[in-house]
C-alpha cells in the first residue's frame, strides 16, 4: 500500500481484563506492517477517541469480552460523531454473539472478528477499507 | 542407599538386556518402514512444545526413584495425590462457577444447581464488585451483572445466599482485589444465620499476583495488597480456620496463553511469593500453608495435563519442604480446583466442546483434582444458559460414577509417558522459577515484565500456530462446516438490571445509618495507616453497619493508591 503505514489503536475498554486477544492481534497487526498503539486496560471511550485523534489514527479496533459491547460501541460512536472523527474506522473483537452482530454494524461498527478469526482476515479487512479511506480522500 | 523403592536398574538386570536389544530391532524396524510409510510429522510435541517420543520405555524414567519421587498417596512428595484414597472415599467436589445479574437471580441459579447434585458454591462476582465500584459508578456503565453477580453491600450478600444454610454448602468466590471486604460480608452473613465464623469453610481466590500478571482485575499496588492479603491469612487462621485464604491460580495464566510448564513455573513461583511475605509479617508456614490452595487449568492435552497436575503437586511440597522449611504435613500438600480451558471452547460448532470438556475434566481427575468446575459449550459464545450448565455438570457425574477411572487411585503412575513428562514439566518448571529467584522474586519479575513477556510470547506462537494450520483445532482451522449463526439460544441478561440494582442501592443507603457508616469508614481508614494492625476487624464492622463495598475499597484507594499496569507488548 502506498503512502504512510497504517495507524491502528487496539483498546481495551472498562473495566474487562482478558486481553490475549487484544495483544495477539496488536501484535499481528503490527508484524503486518502496521503501526499499533496498545492502550492497555480500564480505558474509558473518552480516552480511546482522545488517543485515536491525537495519533492521527485510521482505525480503532475495540476488544471486549465482558457482554458490554453495546454500551461502549455505542459511547465511542457517539464521541467520534461529536469529535468529527467519524471517518476513523471501527472494529472490534471478543465474546459477541453473533445476533448483536448486525446492531452493532448498523450502529456504524465496520466489522466484529469473533472467536476463532485468523488474524489475516482482520489484517486484509483493515488494509482494503484504510485502502478505501483514503482513495475517497484524494 | 535409595531404597527398595527403586525400579529395576534397565542396564544391569537380565531384562534390561533384552530391552535395550528389543529396542534396538524396534528402531531399526521403525527405520525400514518410515521410507515407506512416513510419520505425519517429524516432530511431535505436547500442547505446551515438549518434545514427545515415538516410544517411551523404562530407559526414559530409568532415574526415578519410587519412593522418593512418587510416594504413596497421602505421603510426601504428594505426586500420587494428597489423600490415601482418593476418590474411592469420596469424589471431588463438583462446583460450577456461576453469578449473573442480581442476586436474587444468581440465588436462584445456585439453588437450581445444588438441587441438581452440585456439592458446593463458587460466585462469580460483575467486574465493579471485582474492581471495588458500587454498580453506579462511572467506570460500572454497561457492565452491572454482566460476568457475575452484582454486591454493593452486605444487603446484596444476605440475598445471594437467601436459604442456603453456609454451615453446609461450602462457597468459593472469586474475588482478588476486594477480597477482604467480600470476605467480612460472607462472615456476616453466616452470623446472621447463625453460623460462627469458625463454622464456615469455603475460598477465596485472593490472588492478587495473578492479577497483575494475565487477569487484570487489580486495584492496589503491590505492597498494600500483599498486607491485605497476609492480613486475611492471620485474621482467618485465628478465626475461619477451615476457610482457604487463597487460591493460587495458574488457571488465568495459561487462560492468557501460557505453556503447562509456565502455568505451574508462576503460579508456584507467586506461591512462594505469598510464603516469603507472610513469613516476613511474622505468620508461621506451618499453620498458613494448611490453608493455601491452588487452581489449575485442564487444557486438551491429555497427558500433559495429567503430568503438570502430578508435577506441580511434588513440586510444591519440595519448594515447601525446602525452600521454606516446612514440616506440617497439611502444609506441603497441593490442594487444587480446576476448570476446564474457556480459550479451547471454539465458536465454531460449538457442541464438539462438550467432548472438548470431558477430555479435560477426565485430565484433571486423573491428576487428582480436590474440586472442578467444567465449561458449558456455549461459553465462546456468552454466559451459559441453565441447560448447557446442566450438561457440564452431568460431565462430572459421567466421570465420576460411569468411568471407572475413580475406582484406583493415580491409575496413570508408572506410565513410562506420563512420569517422562511429569519429570520434564516439573525441571522446567523449576528452571523458570529459579530464574526468577534470581530476579528478586516475582513482584520484581512482574516489574520487569517478565512473565507477561512470556505468556504473550506464547500466546502468540500458539494463535501463529493455528494459523499455519500445524496446530489443528477441529470445526475451525481442519473439518470445518457451513453453519447457521444466530439463532442459538444464549443467556441474556437483562439491560434493566444495572438500574435496578442503581436504585436499591440508593434506597439501602437512604436507610442505613448514614453517621455509624461514617465512623466504621473512618476506623478502617486509621486501621489503613498503620501496617501493624489487622485491616479484617475494620472491615468486618463497616460491612456490619452496610457501608458499601465501593466506600470501603474507595478508602482504601485513598490510602494506598491504585496500579497502574506495565503494559508489555
Amino acid at each position: 500500500m502506498k503512502g504512510r503505514k497504517i495507524r491502528v489503536i487496539v483498546a481495551k475498554p472498562g473495566l474487562d481484563g482478558h486481553d490475549r486477544g487484544a495483544k495477539v492481534v496488536a501484535r499481528a497487526l503490527r508484524d503486518a506492517g502496521m503501526e499499533v498503539i496498545y492502550t492497555g486496560l480500564r480505558q474509558t471511550p473518552e480516552s480511546i477517541v482522545e488517543t485515536a485523534i491525537q495519533e492521527d489514527a485510521d482505525a480503532i479496533g475495540v476488544s471486549i469480552l465482558s457482554g458490554a459491547h453495546e454500551h461502549y460501541f455505542r459511547e465511542i460512536i457517539r464521541l467520534l460523531k461529536e469529535k468529527n472523527a467519524e471517518d476513523i474506522i471501527l472494529f472490534g473483537g471478543g465474546v459477541i454473539p453473533e445476533g448483536d452482530i448486525p446492531g452493532l454494524t448498523g450502529m456504524g461498527v465496520g466489522a466484529v472478528f469473533g472467536p476463532g478469526t485468523p488474524t489475516s482476515t482482520c489484517i486484509e479487512w483493515l488494509e482494503s477499507k484504510v485502502r478505501e479511506k483514503r482513495a475517497a480522500e484524494s | 542407599m535409595r531404597g527398595k523403592g527403586r525400579l529395576k536398574k534397565v542396564s544391569e538386570s537380565e531384562v534390561c538386556g533384552d530391552l535395550l536389544e528389543g529396542r534396538k530391532k524396534y528402531d531399526q524396524a521403525v527405520a525400514k518402514g518410515l521410507s515407506r510409510h512416513p510419520e505425519m510429522k517429524e516432530v511431535f510435541t505436547t500442547g505446551g512444545g515438549i518434545p514427545l517420543e515415538r516410544l517411551y520405555t523404562p530407559v526414559d524414567i530409568e532415574g526415578l526413584d519410587y519412593c522418593e519421587d512418587l510416594g504413596f498417596p497421602g505421603s510426601y512428595p504428594y505426586t500420587r495425590g494428597v489423600q490415601p484414597t482418593m476418590y474411592r472415599g469420596r469424589f471431588w467436589t463438583m462446583r460450577q462457577y456461576a453469578g449473573f445479574a442480581t442476586a436474587a437471580e444468581s440465588n436462584a441459579r445456585y439453588r437450581y444447581l445444588l438441587e441438581q447434585g452440585q456439592t458446593g458454591l463458587s460466585v462469580a462476582f460483575d467486574l465493579p464488585t471485582q474492581i471495588g465500584y458500587d454498580s453506579d459508578h462511572p467506570m460500572a456503565r454497561g457492565e452491572v451483572g454482566k460476568v457475575g453477580v452484582a454486591i454493593d453491600s452486605l444487603a446484596d450478600m444476605e440475598t445471594l445466599f437467601r436459604e442456603i444454610p453456609l454451615a453446609k454448602v461450602s462457597t468459593s468466590m472469586t474475588i482478588n482485589a476486594p477480597a477482604a471486604v467480600l470476605m467480612a460480608m460472607y462472615i456476616a452473613v453466616g452470623e446472621k444465620q447463625g453460623v460462627p465464623a469458625s463454622e464456615l469453610s469455603g475460598t477465596i481466590q485472593n490472588d492478587i499476583l495473578k492479577e497483575y500478571i494475565a487477569r487484570g482485575t487489580y486495584i492496589f499496588p503491590p505492597k498494600p495488597s500483599m498486607r491485605l492479603i497476609t492480613d486475611i491469612f492471620g485474621f482467618c487462621s485465628d478465626n475461619v480456620p477451615k476457610w482457604n485464604t487463597i487460591s493460587i491460580s495458574g488457571y488465568h495464566i495459561r487462560e492468557a496463553g501460557s505453556t503447562a510448564s509456565q502455568e505451574v513455573a508462576f503460579t508456584l513461583a507467586d506461591g512462594m511469593a505469598y510464603v516469603q511475605a507472610a513469613v516476613a509479617a511474622g505468620l508461621d508456614p506451618d499453620v498458613f500453608g494448611q490453608r493455601l490452595s491452588f487452581f489449575f487449568n485442564a487444557h486438551n492435552d491429555f497427558l500433559e495435563e495429567v503430568a503438570k497436575f502430578r508435577a506441580a503437586r511434588r513440586l510444591w511440597a519440595r519448594l515447601m519442604k525446602e525452600r521454606a522449611g516446612v514440616t506440617e504435613p497439611k502444609a506441603l500438600m497441593l490442594r487444587f480446583h480446576t476448570q476446564t480451558a474457556g480459550s479451547t471452547l471454539t465458536a465454531q460448532q460449538p457442541e464438539n466442546n462438550i467432548v472438548r470438556v470431558a477430555i479435560q475434566a477426565l485430565a484433571s481427575v486423573m491428576g487428582g483434582t480436590q474440586s472442578l468446575h467444567t465449561n458449558s459449550f456455549d461459553e465462546a459464545l456468552a454466559l451459559p444458559t441453565e441447560k448447557s450448565v446442566g450438561i457440564a455438570l452431568k460431565t462430572q457425574q459421567i466421570i465420576a460414577c460411569e468411568s471407572g477411572a475413580t475406582s484406583t487411585v493415580d491409575p496413570l503412575a508408572g506410565s513410562y509417558a506420563v512420569e517422562a513428562l511429569t519429570n520434564e514439566i516439573e525441571r522446567q518448571a523449576l528452571e523458570y522459577i529459579d530464574k526468577i529467584e534470581e530476579m528478586g522474586g516475582m513482584l520484581s519479575a512482574i516489574e520487569r515484565g517478565y512473565p507477561q513477556q512470556q505468556i504473550q510470547d506464547a500466546a502468540y506462537q500458539y494463535q501463529r500456530s493455528v494459523e499455519s494450520g500445524e496446530r489443528v483445532v477441529v470445526g475451525v482451522n481442519k473439518y470445518q462446516v457451513d453453519e447457521e449463526g444466530g439463532a442459538r439460544e444464549l443467556l441474556r441478561v437483562d439491560p434493566s438490571v444495572g438500574e435496578d440494582q442503581v436504585k436499591a442501592l440508593k434506597v439501602m443507603k437512604q436507610g442505613r445509618d448514614n453517621v455509624l457508616v461514617g465512623n466504621r469508614l473512618e476506623a478502617v481508614r486509621t486501621a489503613a495507616r498503620d501496617e501493624g494492625v489487622n485491616l479484617m476487624p475494620a472491615i468486618i464492622d463497616a460491612v456490619k453497619a452496610y457501608a458499601t463495598e465501593g466506600e470501603i475499597c474507595g478508602v482504601l484507594r485513598e490510602e494506598f493508591g491504585e496500579y497502574r499496569e506495565n503494559i508489555v507488548l
